[in-house]
């Protein structure tokens, strides 16, 4: 099974059995409706991007921006070339909810894409996907050929005179092509590194065309909009928090996966869903959002509903839906050092304060957690972070300071002993206990 | 250089990208040569270079960016394993302490058979499965306790 769990869910129903991802599974739980619909009735352009409004659905990657309003940036009655982008490049520590819906229901991402592109005056896309995942990229490839055979992609589309092509890019392992215009870079065939903003990629995106970019399950979230109404989809959340999400639980969890909740649902209630706290012990802190965003000690996520604006307000952010639960048996400054090592080794090398700030972020955490630590470490620590911060092209400077802000200030006390003990305050059998490895040691 | 077979795959992906943007199927391309001759030496990095109209030191700067290429010769079988924080908290690091007790070398190194090359990799978007590595770049294993790495390696030969 696909989802391990839901309330009133829309991405995930249905998906049962080994045949859900196929064409003619999709199309008996309504699938290609709502496309099937606005190219029946030519329900004008501009219609389709209000409905999107409407719906408050917000960016499924990352960043929360509204769906619509990027939408129409777009100059849609432009002439020429213009391009819908996926970014399947999935590759945020904590996050695997894209596979699963390319893996399950492939052709709601399609769909999506192929009324974005109606709606935007686009004829050609591309659904970019992360190089580890092989199996769903070849899976996608033939959901493609099933929908280009029934005549929902290529030229004129179900008689309608509307021509989209789309075809499948498969990554090859390198985290910065997340970051939208770094992936555009990597589908001309070059270096994933980020393009300075602006001009945005909607006035130029891929091959200098315009072009917009929405994340996987963003695009697979518009047919059940335009099926629903973007009022009712927006009721099925909270006020600018519309919909349902995916949220991706991994860590410390008795059921770790993916679960789909309306947005606004109690973070007590997803972690009851995943199964509680691994032999019952106590919620240390959390990562609501996938490895960039701050964390969140126990106490407080345990206050949070699961939606963009509690989690911003609770300090950290929604981002991705990909939440890292970490218990009482984890060595917080490990568990830093290994995301600083992360995004040491992902920096791309373009702006000098990510490239030589990300080295020092985790050279300096590696010393502490190997106990050669300084007494002036975390100060230097906060000093790199804020002469990374906002000095760079794209975000990843940011995603690699806020961690180490956040953790060293909620587990300030942890680091220091780390420092004046050389050594983890939680002992290395518990923690080497908490991984569930070898079972034998649990 | 490579074999009509290789070539023919490349065609595919060149036809995915407008007729003047050849130099898109390059990260395809590169992959489908190391898939065939297991690495990707300067030679196979130069010829795919040719073959789309591109400098070669276009060609270089792709090799040389993303992960999955692998620039050296590797064992027949590659595997990463992903040590990030979700699969660290639910014993990622633990199952790559394992496999090298087991195969008897460090991250980045082969066994003297030739057979597995052991490397350490990033976040592979599969964390509700941890622990997870990948052989060869293409087939995820999920859920690896030492049972499924010792299964994996006795099918590994």
């Amino acid at each position: 099974m696909a989802i391990l769990g839901a309330i009133n869910p829309m991405l995930s129903v249905g998906l049962d059995g080994d045949n859900a991802w196929r064409l003619a599974d999709y199309i008996k739980r309504g699938g290609y409706s709502a496309l099937r619909r606005i190219l029946g009735e030519q329900i004008p352009q501009g219609d389709v991007i209000n409905e999107v409004k409407k719906s408050v659905l917000r960016g499924r990657g990352g960043a929360g921006f509204p769906t619509g309003l990027k939408w129409s940036f777009m100059p849609r009655s432009f002439p020429g070339d213009k391009y819908v982008v996926c970014n399947s490049d999935e590759g945020e520590p904590g996050t695997f909810k894209d596979r699963d819906i390319l893996r399950y229901n492939p052709h709601s991402v399609i769909e999506g894409m192929a009324i974005a592109a109606y709606a935007m005056g686009a004829a050609r896309g591309y659904n970019y996907i992360h190089g580890e995942v092989w199996e769903i990229y070849q899976r996608f490839e033939e959901a493609l050929d099933e929908a280009r055979s029934a005549g929902l992609l290529g030229t004129n589309i179900l008689g309608s005179g509307f021509d989209f092509e789309l075809f499948a890019h498969h990554g090859y392992g390198a985290y910065i092509c997340g970051e939208e215009t770094a992936l555009l870079e990597s589908i001309e065939g070059k270096k994933g590194q980020p393009r300075f903003k602006p001009p945005f990629p909607a006035s130029f995106g891929l091959y200098g065309k315009p072009t917009t970019i929405n994340n996987t399950e963003t695009f697979a979230s518009i047919p059940y909009i335009i099926n629903l109404g973007g009022e009712h989809y927006l009721e099925a959340g909270k006020p600018n928090n519309g919909g349902t999400k995916l949220f991706s639980v991994s860590g410390h969890v008795n059921r770790p996966g993916n679960y789909e909740i309306p947005l606004g649902t109690s973070f007590a209630t997803l972690l009851e869903m995943a199964g509680g706290m691994r032999a019952g012990r106590k919620l240390k802190g959390c990562i609501p959002g996938g490895s960039s965003a701050p964390v969140v000690p126990g106490a407080t996520m345990m206050d949070c509903t699961m939606d963009y604006d509690s989690i911003s307000k609770a300090g950290s952010m929604l981002g991705s839906g990909a939440v890292i639960v970490m218990d009482e048996t984890t060595c917080m400054v490990k568990a830093l050092e290994r995301l600083s090592y992360f995004y040491y080794e992902e920096s791309c090398g373009q702006c000098t304060p990510c490239r030589e700030g990300t080295s020092w972020l985790y050279k300096v955490v590696h010393r502490i957690e190997c106990g050669k630590g300084r007494a002036d470490d975390l100060d230097l620590l906060s000093s790199v972070t804020t002469n990374i911060m906002g000095r760079t092209i794209c975000a990843l400077g940011d995603a690699a300071s806020m961690p180490v802000q956040s953790f060293t200030k909620h587990y300030r006390d942890e680091f220091a002993y780390h420092i004046e003990h050389r050594k983890c305050l939680v002992p290395v059998d518990v923690q080497r206990a908490g991984s569930g490895f070898f079972t034998a040691t649990v | 250089m490579l074999t009509s077979e290789s070539l023919k795959r490349i065609d595919r992906e060149i036809a995915k990208y407008p007729a003047d943007q050849k130099q898109s199927a390059v990260m395809a391309a590169l992959a489908i040569a190391q898939e065939e001759q297991g690495w990707l030496s300067s030679e196979a990095i130069e010829f795919v270079a040719g073959y789309l109209g591109m400098a070669p030191i276009a060609a270089y700067e792709v090799a040389t960016f993303y992960n999955m290429y692998d620039l050296k010769p590797v064992g027949k079988y590659k595997l990463s394993v992903c040590t990030n924080l979700p699969c660290m908290l639910t014993g990622g690091v633990d199952a790559g302490e394992y496999l090298k007790q087991k195969l008897g070398i460090g991250y980045n190194e082969t066994t003297p058979d030739g057979l597995i090359t052991l490397k350490e990799s990033e976040c592979m978007g599969a964390c509700g499965d941890a622990p997870v590595m990948i052989v060869n770049n293409r087939r995820m294993c999920s859920w690896m306790n030492p049972e499924q790495i010792d299964k994996l390696l006795a099918e590994l030969k």
